[in-house]
């Protein structure tokens, strides 16, 4: 199967950027390097396409009454230009996708997928909007995605693109480059700014306007770091189907007295004391622990590394493991097995980067 | 370094590391510019130990980008007489100077005829194209 490109793949090269296939997409996964891209997201602004994330039109009548059986989060309590972050839940409460929904009118929503799972999430939630008033449709194809992150993605684009942006977890309907698009206050990187929802033909413009105002072109290799050094799971790694949001910590975006899809195992799963927990740890000496990595206490295998790397702010190892409940307390003495090595670490509390206030 | 180099003086292994020898006994390794460009910025080296024996065309330590752990290939068989202990808080000098202070490990050869069998840089580079 080829790979699809986003309207930006020939930036990219111009740029000399490493593409890779990445769900089924060629995308940058990083263009100088990880650590200089992760530090001016850090300490400026970057900017990441992200097109190859889905979209889901959600309208009509029925539309609130159909989110709140298919998403995990409260959606009643979302204004007109308000975002929500929501699982998406099997009968069993695993997750199959973690998604924000934006409420882009009265009965009008727009919900931004991960890539690899859009198309089963399309088939999941036509099949759920059966006996409901609602439309549910593919928009993938309308929109280019940019995410401007960093202290000061805001005004850089508000200067660039001139358009109002909206507060953190809002969206605004607005026009960028004489074409209908959206700004959302949200992102994936623990800082500021903002992710534009663009017409595919004027994201090259965009993106060319945003590079030379300075902001750095940063790949998936630095969304990837500064999205655990924040403690935001991923689809794939720590979510998958075969965990529920309470296990993963998301219990907080989950209102069971909704009646949402898997609403009750995940009641049950709240009740638990025995269910592992997703927690972050650091690594204390020398070593980088990786993806699937054994979690020892002893000579005992106590979980699994979902996520793994080497933190450019922190400048140690860190990541993220599904742990028994009575090692999942912050400051619990761990080892990871990196390749036959054992390597001490220590269960630690979210988030763990945190900017200096 | 930015730009792909390739000195006339080492000797070449198409897993992309290199040796230069010293004498008749001895040779020091690292991994080449097309291979640290290829694994990004390096972040974390694990050496062998010093006595450890190392075969020719097998993995004898590791290097670590942010992203992704390579096996580092012994372009040669011999025992670790020496570790570069300065790249565990500078290791980024495997991509600054790869054949400088970039340098993984020294090494006793214990078949230093087996050098023959290695790439000249012409060779390397002919590889890569």
């Amino acid at each position: 199967m080829s790979l699809k490109s986003t309207p930006l793949r020939e930036k990219h090269l111009e740029l000399g950027a490493k593409l890779v296939d990445f769900a089924g997409w060629e995308m940058p996964v990083q263009y100088e390097g990880i650590r200089e891209e992760h530090s001016a997201v850090r300490t400026f602004a970057g900017m990441f396409d992200v097109s190859h994330m889905g979209e889901v039109e959600v309208e009509g009548p029925g539309a609130l009454a159909f989110l709140q059986r298919v998403l995990s989060n409260d959606v009643a309590t979302v204004e007109i230009g308000g975002a929500q972050y929501s699982c998406l839940c099997d009968e069993e409460g695993g997750v199959l996708d973690d998604l924000f929904a934006y409420r882009l009118g009265g009965d009008r929503y727009l919900l931004v997928t991960n890539a690899a799972n859009h198309e089963a999430d399309l088939a999941w939630l036509g099949r759920w909007s059966r006996g409901f008033e609602v439309a549910v449709r593919d928009v993938a194809d309308r929109y280019a995605m940019l995410a401007v992150q960093g202290p000061h993605a805001r005004r850089i684009v508000a200067a660039t693109v001139g358009v109002e942006l909206p507060p953190r977890m809002r969206v605004g309907q607005v026009r960028i480059g004489a074409r209908p698009a959206f700004a959302c206050g949200t992102g994936y990187t623990g800082e500021d700014g903002v992710e534009l929802l663009i017409a595919p033909e004027v994201a090259p413009a965009i993106w060319t306007e945003l590079l030379d105002a300075g902001v750095v072109p940063s790949g998936l290799g630095a969304r990837d770091t500064l999205r655990l050094e924040v403690c935001f799971p991923l689809h794939g790694n720590e979510l998958t189907p075969e965990r529920n949001p309470i296990e993963a910590g998301l219990g907080w975006c989950c209102k069971e007295e909704s009646g949402f899809v898997g609403a009750e195992t995940v009641a049950r799963a709240r009740s638990e004391e025995s269910a592992d927990r997703l927690v972050p740890f650091r690594i204390e000496g020398p070593g980088i622990p990786r993806q699937g990595n054994p979690a020892m206490a002893g000579a005992e295998q106590v979980g699994v590394v979902t996520s793994g790397s080497f933190s450019p702010s922190l400048e140690v190892g860190i990541g993220m493991a599904y742990l028994r409940p009575d090692l999942a307390e912050p400051g619990t003495e761990i080892e990871i097995d990196v390749r036959g090595k054992r390597r001490a670490g220590r269960v630690a509390s979210k988030p763990l980067y945190e900017k200096e206030r | 370094m930015a730009e792909a180099t390739y000195p006339d003086d080492l000797l070449y292994h198409d897993q992309h590391d290199w040796a230069r020898l010293e004498g008749d006994e001895h040779a020091v390794f690292g991994i080449t510019w097309y291979a640290q460009d290829s694994l990004g910025e390096v972040v974390f080296y694990d050496p062998p130990e010093i006595g450890a024996k190392i075969d020719k065309d097998s993995a004898y330590a590791e290097v670590e980008s942010v992203k992704a752990v390579s096996d580092v290939i012994a372009p040669l068989s011999g025992e670790v007489v020496e570790v570069n202990e300065a790249l565990a808080d500078a290791p980024e000098k495997v991509n600054e100077e790869p054949y400088g202070d970039g340098w993984l490990v020294k090494v006793r050869l214990s078949q230093p005829n087996e050098a023959e069998a290695l790439l000249s840089a012409a060779e390397y580079r002919k590889l890569l194209a």
